[in-house]
């Protein structure tokens, strides 16, 4: 059923206003907060509203002003953009009380608010995108708002992050740019409203470089190796635009962008008949996804930098969800979509805890910390829950999400699939636990183990993630939870 | 074609041959030649040819001045005036070109005491 | 009404000639008033244009005969939807006048106000009746105007550079100009007419003969000199980068799309598509001397340090896109060319803002601090953040990131180029954007997010005559881009007639 409605407008729309009366009276701390997070929620709301008939299958539609003829910025809610909206703005309101106490006394706040607040209107812009046009749009200005967040701290190794950061994702847009061109011109149409568009009689040949174009595109931002090279380096940002951006908005703007490509544009059935005539894209899709999962692992396991094991982790997760999208069963694609949410609660959880023990102890590197725990145990003991999470044990959120793919791997018949998963749990456990395990059982270096909590605009947030953590995964098969969402989404995508 | 047809192609056509020549001058001149001066005269020289050229193309074998007076009856061939109008204007215009370009060409003495274009470039 | 914007063609071309003509004597009564004079004349000018270009829109192409005189036989002036460009001509006009009020106190003499004045308004007036002329010679005559008053208004200032860079130009700009005359006379020859509408009919009857091709090579040399095309865009980056700001803004702006202009007419009106001379190898060869274009220009612009030169070299690699989206027709198939045409006409309304409101913001930080180097001008985001806003739309928009106005050009170019099967030109206009993002980021980092060489205390920001007219094209950048049907509908009919089809013609439909 489709309703046309204000309220996909509204919700970017919102974060926007907020960005420019910041730009306007953001000099004032009081203001700021205000604004920031009266936004916040206020967007929250927007969208949560939109939940119940999402749920019931209601797509919420926005035409806004045509572009061109066949095209028009269109907003439209599906149950998978509704998924990625909900994802971002919940996760906003967190961030934002997060990032009030974590850029005390930083410099050059009035502007770090500002695009903070335009990169999450662009986010859920992005989430709500009705087609392939409107999503490159949004996906574009997400590059350009991003910039000034990964470059804040102005040093040279900011600005070569930055600079990075630019080339991947703009040569990736420029790729995107040219196949959503191609697509047009060989569909007449970009519109997201039926499972794939295009059609075998395309030729073989140009609908295998349309995906690869696609998939290289969106790459970049989901860190398909060999392509994640922006990702670690940009961990020189604050934390909470690490954790925001970096495990939410960003990397996942790549992957909903490939979820978006393969079930909207191209297709379950147009795929499984390119297959057939021996061009498996899925296939490639599929082998570079676990190529990744595996070794980022493996790279992560040797970095000593807090933030850049997260960053490395972040690219092997970033895969479980293209492997979900890659295997085409709709238990695979299920638990890739839920893995969004769940990856990004459990991620954002550990950036908050990175930025906590910096902001605490100065410190950045796992071999300095010797007994944190005995300093800063609520704050450990979130990071033990998402480090559990991580490794995909029961009860937490990350065992739903790694059941569901594995089951939608056999499914389609590629066992492969499932021990590359077991083994990306075995290579978390190796490189999450030794943290957990010298931060509780370690003495401190310096002897000192009285108790030195962070401040509660830190732990607030971390608590939350955490239980949030454990509480999908104990409650997963109740209504109103991601996993019902994105069961919705699976069935809009397999009609 | 033999010699003779391109002998006689040239004749018929000289004028294109006189403007082609004159053209390549000039526009040799404005290359090869350092000194500014030198460089204007090689532009006024392609100049020319072109009008050269465009009023050539209005001259009719035995043709009169296309004024109506003594001698002239309806019979009578007139030179097309259309070019000549034409190159009146064109010398206009090529006569501010030319005054501009000098005073352009004595500010910049004054300010660099020199016109060769190779000493001027290393001034920058 | 009707009545009176038949006349409005004409009206708006006189009015600048007559304007420019009487400034120096209105600055003998009082100093101050020439500029108010020549506001005056660009307003009165822009209302003329306005009246054309509604009654373009609401009653078809005007067709004046002045002093009655028919054509072929008398002179034509033609306003047809290529003629819009004079809308964006005058009004960019006003907007550039009131901007030098404050700014050419900074740079030229006192005694000179007038005579800056008069030349603006040639420049205009050249312009204008370039693009609303349907006579050949006429297009001559006004190509020589605009090109003669702005080489005097490179050499306005007194520093030395401009002199030499001026020459350069002159040279370059009447060889060029002598193509053109030879070309026209030509054609001239061999039809034996010089209205355009006539012209093409007259080359259509007969066969194709030598004499029209060689026309054809010295139209499209003389007017890709004037367009500043590889390999004869040398003359650009000096003259652009040392003109005074207002006229930067117009020579990149307007004055380089005039060539293009004339291009246009050259192959689309007069030899026309589909008829007996078949021009698509010069059409395909100027396709990658565009592709070309775009990345020597591009390529060069990361070496520079001084602010407006960066601006002039991306001035050219914007022509190459340009082009590049003109000269991809087929000539059997209009229809084919008509998403490349839309691309490159609509570049030629969204450059000339983008890149006056660039060189308008660079005009105002260099009246400001004095400085033109990039290095010099670190940290000026703090202190001039309005300028330096503006400066960073634009930016973004050059580099053709949507929602600004320099996407639309880029998607139809690509969208041109696949019909075509020429990935190889998208390729080349996508590696051509990312290398300009490259060096605008430099700009944009540079003014902030580095820290000022040294304290700059007393720069403030720029007066409001200077921020007026940066703001509105800032807001023009962004608007053109997000409602980007409003320059599309203007565009359309304009590509559609081009290439010979219904002015009303919607691909696929």
């Amino acid at each position: 059923m489709i309703v046309h409605d204000i309220r996909p407008l509204l919700a970017p729309t919102i974060s926007i206003l907020c960005a420019i009366l910041i730009f306007w009276r953001g000099e004032n701390t009081y203001l700021r907060r205000i604004f920031s997070i009266s936004a916040a929620i206020l967007k929250w709301v927007i969208v949560l509203s939109m939940l119940p008939g999402s749920l019931k299958g209601v797509i919420y539609v926005t035409e806004l002003i045509p572009f061109t003829p066949g095209i028009s910025f269109l907003l439209r809610v599906d149950a998978l953009g509704m998924f990625f909206g909900m994802v971002s703005s919940t996760l906003w309101i967190i961030t934002t009380v997060y990032a009030i106490g974590y850029m005390e006394g930083e410099h050059a706040r009035k502007r770090f608010f500002a695009f903070f607040a335009l990169c999450v209107s662009t986010t859920v812009g992005l989430a709500f995108a009705g087609n392939l046009f409107t999503l490159f749009v949004f996906y574009e200005m997400l590059t350009v708002s991003t910039y000034p967040l990964v470059i804040h701290e102005e040093t040279p190794e900011a600005m070569k992050a930055g600079r990075k950061y630019l080339v991947y994702t703009l040569t990736g847009g420029s790729l995107i740019l040219f196949a959503t061109a191609l697509v047009f011109y060989q569909a007449n149409t970009v519109a997201f409203d039926q499972p794939g568009i295009l059609s075998i009689n395309s030729g073989v040949g140009i609908l295998v470089v349309i995906f690869a174009m696609f998939m290289l595109g969106f790459g970049v931002k989901a860190a398909i190796m060999p392509l994640h090279g922006w990702l670690p380096s940009a961990m020189v940002a604050p934390t909470p635009v690490s954790a925001l951006l970096h495990a939410v908005a960003v990397v996942k703007a790549g992957v909903f962008g490939i979820t978006r490509v393969v079930y909207n544009i191209f297709g379950v059935s147009l795929l499984k008949e390119m297959a057939s005539k021996g061009a498996d894209v899925a296939s490639v899709l599929m082998w570079a996804a676990m190529i990744t999962i595996v070794l980022g692992s493996l790279m992560a396991l040797m970095q000593d930098g807090f933030k850049k094991r997260l960053a490395y982790s972040t690219i092997s997760q970033l895969s479980y969800i293209v492997l979900g999208v890659s295997l085409l069963t709709p238990d695979s694609v299920m638990g890739g979509i839920v893995h969004i949410v769940n990856q990004a609660f459990m991620k954002i959880t550990m950036f908050f805890v990175a930025g906590a023990i910096y902001k605490k102890t100065h410190k950045k590197n796992i071999s300095e910390m010797h007994g944190i725990g005995h300093k800063m145990p609520i704050t450990m003991a979130t990071f033990t829950i998402a480090s559990f999470g991580m490794m995909g044990l029961p009860p937490t959120a990350g065992f739903i999400s790694k059941w569901y793919l594995s089951l939608g791997a056999l499914a389609a018949d590629k066992p492969i699939a499932v021990i590359v998963l077991l083994l990306s749990s075995f290579l978390n456990a190796i490189y999450f636990l030794p943290i957990v395990y010298r931060a509780y059982f370690m003495k401190p270096l310096d002897g000192d183990t009285t108790m030195d909590e962070a401040h509660w605009t830190f732990l607030v947030p971390c608590i939350i993630c955490a239980l949030y953590t454990i509480g999908l995964g104990l409650f997963a098969e109740l209504p109103f939870v991601p996993l019902e969402l994105s069961r919705i989404a699976v069935t809009q995508f397999f009609r | 074609m033999s010699p003779a047809e391109i002998l006689n192609k040239l004749t018929v056509n000289f004028n294109y041959v006189v403007a082609m020549t004159l053209f390549i001058i000039g526009l040799y001149t404005i290359i090869s030649k350092p000194n500014l001066i030198k460089k204007f005269m090689g532009l006024n020289i392609m100049e020319t040819s072109v009008f050269l050229f465009v009023v050539s193309s209005g001259a009719v074998m035995g043709g009169k001045a296309p004024i109506v007076g003594e001698g002239v009856s309806p019979g009578t061939v007139f030179v097309n005036p259309i070019p000549q109008a034409l190159i009146l204007t064109g010398i206009v215009v090529a006569m501010s070109t030319t005054a501009l370009a000098l005073a352009l060409i004595i500010k910049l003495y004054e300010q660099c005491g020199t016109l060769n274009a190779d000493k001027l470039k290393e001034i920058k | 009404m009707l009545e009176f914007s038949q006349h409005c063609p004409v009206l708006m071309t006189i009015t600048l000639l007559v304007g420019a003509a009487l400034t120096p004597i209105v600055s003998r009564f009082r100093k101050k008033l020439s500029f108010l004079w020549a506001m005056f004349i660009s307003l009165l000018s822009f209302f003329f244009c306005s009246c054309a270009t509604w009654r373009l829109y609401s009653e078809g192409p005007i067709s004046y005969w002045l002093s009655g005189w028919e054509p072929p036989y008398g002179i034509e002036v033609r306003f047809d939807y290529v003629s819009t460009i004079t809308f964006l001509m005058t009004g960019l006009g006003v907007l550039i006048i009131f901007y030098s009020r404050k700014y050419i106190e900074h740079e030229i003499n006192e005694d000179k106000f007038s005579l800056y004045y008069t030349l603006v308004l040639l420049l205009l007036c050249g312009m204008v009746g370039f693009s609303v002329t349907g006579d050949m010679f006429n297009l001559y005559v006004f190509l020589e105007i605009l090109s003669l008053s702005g080489y005097a208004l490179i050499a306005i200032t007194e520093e030395k550079l401009n002199a030499m860079a001026s020459f350069k130009y002159l040279v370059m700009g009447a060889i060029s100009s002598l193509s053109i005359l030879a070309g026209i006379a030509l054609l001239y020859n061999v039809t034996g007419t010089l209205n355009m509408a006539d012209m093409a009919l007259r080359l259509q009857q007969f066969p194709p003969i030598l004499t029209s091709y060689v026309a054809l090579v010295l139209f499209v040399v003389g007017f890709s000199v004037k367009a500043a095309m590889f390999p004869v865009h040398i003359w650009l980056p000096d003259a652009h980068a040392l003109a005074p700001s207002p006229v930067s803004a117009l020579l990149s702006g307007l004055v380089i799309k005039v060539g293009i202009v004339g291009m246009i007419r050259i192959l689309y009106t007069v030899y026309r598509l589909g008829g007996n001379i078949n021009f698509i190898p010069v059409t395909n060869f100027m396709g990658w001397l565009a592709a070309i274009t775009i990345l020597i220009g591009a390529f060069f612009a990361f070496f520079q340090d001084d602010i407006k030169m960066i601006f002039a070299y991306s001035s050219i690699s914007n022509i190459g896109y340009i082009v590049m989206g003109i000269s991809l027709v087929s000539f059997t198939q209009p229809e084919k060319g008509y998403l490349g045409m839309v691309g490159g006409l609509i570049h030629i309304f969204n450059h000339a803002i983008i890149k006056s409101t660039l060189f308008l913001c660079a005009g105002a930080l260099i009246y400001k601090t004095g400085f033109r180097k990039l290095s010099d001008l670190r940290g000026m985001g703090k202190k001039m953040p309005i300028t330096c806003g503006a400066l960073t739309i634009a930016s973004i928009s050059i580099a053709g990131i949507p929602p600004t106005s320099g996407f639309i050009c880029k998607w139809y170019i690509i969208l041109g180029a696949i019909e075509f099967g020429k990935w190889y030109f998208a390729a080349a206009l996508l590696i051509g954007t990312l290398l300009v993002f490259a060096y605008y980021i430099k700009i944009v980092n540079a003014i902030f997010f580095r820290e000022p060489n040294e304290p700059i205390t007393k720069v403030d920001e720029a007066p409001m005559s200077m921020l007026i007219p940066i703001v509105l094209l800032a807001i023009g950048c962004l608007v053109l881009g997000v409602f980007a049907y409003l320059p599309l509908a203007v565009i359309r009919p304009a590509a559609a007639t081009i290439l010979g089809l219904p002015s009303t013609y919607i691909p696929g439909g």
